[in-house]
């Protein structure tokens, strides 16, 4: 058989991979059954299972207050990158102008410069402009973040999408600006939400520009937790982090089946 | 004919940077006409297409459909109909909402939209296929809905790239008939392109052969085919037998000479092809006209004839087709209808090939 | 009567010749002024500020890159830096490498799962991936529990606050950068090769060392740099894993900075190292990288 001589060769690499998706995986879920605890430490197994951590969790002020906060922070970072990033991605992808690739290497970059250098930047030059400590600072900085998760993947959909369509609209008496918001638009739309939702995360998840950018008074909930997690080792944290990775799984989950919903050319 | 065409071609020219798609064309399309523009990939037929359409620029020259000048006018206000060889359905429009999309650019009313948008489902007879969505129907089906949608608002114009070049043979014959059917119900003047000569021959009233960006021969099925003007329209229509060699006209005639042959051809055909003495040149014998007679056959002034040897012989039912090899190894087919046939041929027999002289085509040959 | 008037095109539509600008081009703009803005600019203000007395640069305009490396205690923090970034690339590629391999040679639904695990570690916030570390490196964490309660050990050992921590953690977070490029050039590479390898004779592990591993060499590049250049740049994971000898030169541009303003200059001029450092070895990668590898193209149609 063609195969067997690779058998021991693959069982080999099978045991790799697993051993690879748990490395992966299991770290983070054990903080799971443990925010269950009952108990003032973090044990595995847990002694005794209890919410009183969960209910700690929505009545503690410094808690709830960095939920409002991050929620809102990551809706206006999700609509304003949504917009310029689909704008963006339609030049980039459909454009032609001297310094293209340029234009595509600063779009890419807040992804590689190291993320500390970004947010001592943004510092300096926010707390000159008085937006740190609110909501506008971090919007303004969590955005640049974004924006190039949406392009990319409203670009993808640019690029798969058949430009015919655009030619039969416009044939059949369709301007470019009806054009785009009847075909175009819906079309892309699969990679427009997508983006969109990457950017809700990345703004929500956003720990080192959020230290910087915010104060004792206004902070987002990955600061609350870099807070107390340096301090106090208190169960709260593992529940804090449970309900954001429940939350995480279902964005995730929804942009896969959004992903899926693209419309068949 | 006192009727203004409907479509005008006036040194349409396209360049790419270096390379010319289009190298002045010249073109008038009469009201009601089936015109095809035939030719190999890369001839210019899609450009050109592109262009009244509106999609590509022209680098010079002037279109006119219905006598208006479309220089200044985008794809939009056209007012011509377009047909995609993918045929680019909305994929997230229903076959009904495609079809109507075109109602609803030139503001119609409802009910209007309504009633239009029936008549050409069922024109294309897919009345009961308006709430599918175009991944739910087949090829066939897609490129009628593509054909309902862009007739709907009567264009004054059809216009269609390849359109059945996605489908399978049988799907495509059935809808050529289709196509012409329902063109000639609405009264509309369809330019049509494709690659395949058969496909031009059913479908057309005159066609127009493109070869590196001009249209070499314009004419109906019978001109291009009984009379072609060069040896590229001769070898793209039909089947036919070519004999290579030089031109010359002597004091007994105008003969095709090659080694130690020499075919009588006309002199007139000479002229009007533009051939010098001594110059290369083709002649053009269509399977059909060929003769096929015993080698010691003797033959008048009327007739010309080369000996060869038989390799096959195929029958195809109502015709049949023999396969032969010149003495230079070169290849000849001559079709019989199965009426006519006298005698039996066995591969291997040594025959004589005969022709009218007036039933060869004599051309220019660019590669001699 | 037909006109003959030769026509010539409006500009704006399509120029022919000379700048080749269409409408789309400024739709980009927005997006591109906006990161200049609030992007671009705080670098460069960061770049500035590590100057000392800009805009007024006296003799020793870069007296803080000199202060910086006159300490060998920051010379420490640098090397250990390269150092942890260096391992963690290797750790990254030892088990990425086999994972990525797993993945091309098992049936599409299996690797698309495959696919799937790698992309899970995305689905939780880095903090909190970092917070599960040090829950299970504790001395009173997971591992010393069961290794205590196991009686393979008497006392704990120390997992947290060293290097060995910092680099699991670090390692859990990019193992993803590290397979996807790798995957995406394995890909491509035919089957067809190293069959013809076995065909003319050569062992499964030679047809696997000549062929195979050097047709995906450019995915090793790729994911390999990216690794490295991300891993320099870490912060949060080495702040909470690592000792303070394991400071990495994130938590020190972040310390200085936070001091206040007596230290922004070197902090500053510590943020330019880093950035001149990753911007020269992404400047070395891209001889060797095509940005499709691990980015996806420009244009339409590919």
């Amino acid at each position: 058989m063609a195969d067997s001589w690779r058998q021991p060769r693959r069982l080999l690499l099978l045991a790799i991979g697993s051993l690879t998706v748990f490395f992966l995986v299991a770290p983070t879920l054990v903080i799971v059954p443990m925010s269950f605890t009952a108990s003032q430490s973090l044990t595995f197994p847990p002694e005794g299972l209890s919410l009183r951590w969960y209910t700690k969790m929505v009545t503690d002020p410094q808690w709830t207050g960095g939920f409002a906060n991050s929620a809102v922070v990551a809706v206006l970072t999700m609509l304003l990158s949504t917009v310029l990033g689909t704008l963006a991605a339609l030049g980039i992808v459909r454009g032609r102008f001297p310094g293209k690739s340029g234009a595509y290497a600063l779009i890419l970059s807040p992804l590689i410069v190291p993320v500390i250098i970004i947010a001592i930047g943004m510092f300096s030059l926010y707390v000159r402009w008085k937006v740190t400590g609110s909501a506008a600072g971090l919007v303004l900085g969590h955005t640049a973040l974004a924006v190039p998760f949406v392009i990319v993947n409203v670009g993808t959909s640019l690029r798969t999408m058949d430009r015919n369509l655009e030619l039969a609209a416009m044939n059949l008496g369709a301007n470019p600006s009806r054009t785009f918001f009847r075909i175009t638009l819906p079309i892309i739309l699969p990679g427009v939400v997508a983006g969109a939702l990457f950017a809700f995360l990345t703004s929500w998840d956003e720990v080192v520009v959020a230290i910087f950018l915010t104060t004792t008074r206004f902070r987002t909930l990955p600061v609350e937790m870099w807070e107390q997690v340096r301090q106090v080792v208190d169960p709260t944290v593992a529940a804090v982090s449970t309900t954001l990775l429940a939350i995480t799984t279902t964005l995730l989950l929804l942009i896969l089946v959004v992903r899926r919903q693209t419309p068949v050319r | 004919m006192t009727d203004r065409p409907a479509l005008v071609l006036r040194s349409l020219v396209k360049r790419f940077g270096d390379a010319t798609a289009v190298d002045g064309v010249d073109l008038d399309v009469r009201k009601g006409e089936f015109l095809t523009l035939l030719g190999p990939s890369g001839s210019g037929k899609t450009t050109t297409l592109r262009m009244i359409a509106g999609f590509t620029v022209q680098t010079s020259g002037t279109i006119e459909v219905d006598g208006r000048d479309m220089s200044r006018v985008p794809p939009y206000e056209r007012e011509v109909g377009m047909v995609f060889q993918n045929y680019a359905l909305f994929p997230h429009m229903t076959a009904a909402q495609n079809v109507a999309f075109p109602l609803q650019m030139r503001r119609f009313g409802r009910s209007e939209i309504k009633r239009k948008v029936a008549d050409a489902l069922a024109l294309v007879k897919l009345e009961t296929f308006g709430e599918r969505y175009p991944r739910q129907l087949s090829g066939g089906q897609q490129q009628r809905i593509a054909l309902a949608r862009a007739i709907v608002f009567e264009p004054r114009l059809l216009l269609m790239d390849e359109p059945l070049g996605a489908l399978d043979k049988k799907l495509r014959e059935a809808l050529q008939l289709e196509i012409l059917r329902i063109s000639r119900q609405v009264g509309a003047t369809v330019v049509y392109v494709t690659h395949d000569q058969e496909e031009a021959l059913v479908m057309s009233d005159r066609i127009a052969i493109f070869n590196h960006g001009t249209i070499e021969q314009l004419g109906d099925g019978e001109d291009l085919y009984d009379r072609p003007v060069s040896l590229f329209v001769a070898d793209f229509i039909g089947e036919s037998n070519i004999l290579r060699g030089r031109f010359e006209r002597t004091a007994d005639g105008a003969w095709l000479v090659r080694a130690e042959w020499r075919w009588r051809v006309s002199a007139r055909q000479a002229d009007r092809h533009g051939l010098a003495h001594d110059s290369a040149a083709a002649l053009v014998v269509r399977p059909e006209r060929l003769r096929i007679e015993a080698v010691e056959t003797g033959l008048d002034a009327q007739w010309n004839s080369v000996e060869a040897a038989v390799t096959e012989v195929l029958y195809l039912g109502s015709s049949r087709k023999v396969e032969l090899v010149l003495p230079d190894d070169r290849s000849a087919v001559v079709r019989q209808p199965i009426g006519e046939l006298d005698g039996d041929l066995h591969a291997g027999q040594r025959v004589r090939l005969a022709w009218r002289v007036d039933e060869a085509v004599l051309v220019a040959d660019p590669n001699g | 009567m037909i006109l003959l008037r030769p026509f010539t095109p409006r500009s704006g539509r399509r120029p022919s010749v000379g700048l080749s600008i269409n409408r789309w081009a400024f739709l980009a703009l927005p997006a591109i002024a906006y990161l200049l803005v609030f992007f671009l600019v705080p670098l460069i203000v960061v770049s500035l500020r590590s100057v000392t007395e800009f805009p007024k640069p006296t003799s020793d305009a870069l007296s803080n890159y000199a202060r910086f490396f006159a300490a060998e205690a920051n010379l420490r923090v640098l090397a250990n830096t390269f150092w942890v970034a260096a391992i963690s690339t290797i750790a990254c590629l030892a088990i990425g490498y086999p994972y990525a391999y797993l993945m091309n040679i098992v049936r599409p639904r299996i690797a698309g799962l495959l696919l799937i695990a790698v992309l899970i570690p995305f689905w939780s916030s880095l903090l909190v991936r970092t917070y599960a570390w040090q829950v299970i490196l504790r001395d009173t964490g997971i591992v010393n529990s069961f290794l205590l309660d196991a009686g393979v050990i008497d006392e704990p050992i120390p997992l947290i606050r060293t290097t060995l921590g910092v680099i699991l953690g670090m390692s859990q977070i990019l193992l993803p950068f590290m397979v996807l490029p790798i995957y995406t050039v394995m890909r491509r590479i035919d089957p067809e090769y190293t069959k013809a390898a076995a065909n003319l004779g050569a062992p499964p592990l030679s047809a696997f060392l000549r062929v195979f591993l050097p047709l995906s060499s450019p995915g090793v590049l790729a994911g390999a740099l990216l690794v490295f250049v991300l891993a320099l740049g870490f912060y949060i994971t080495p702040a909470l894993l690592g000792g303070p000898k394991d400071t990495m030169i994130s938590q020190f541009i972040a310390n200085a900075v936070q001091r206040g303003n007596l230290d922004w200059g070197i902090g500053s001029a510590m943020a330019v190292v880093l950035m001149g450092l990753t911007l020269a070895i992404l400047f070395v990668a891209s001889r060797f990288v095509r940005p499709q590898d691990v980015f996806g193209s420009l244009d339409e149609g590919s």
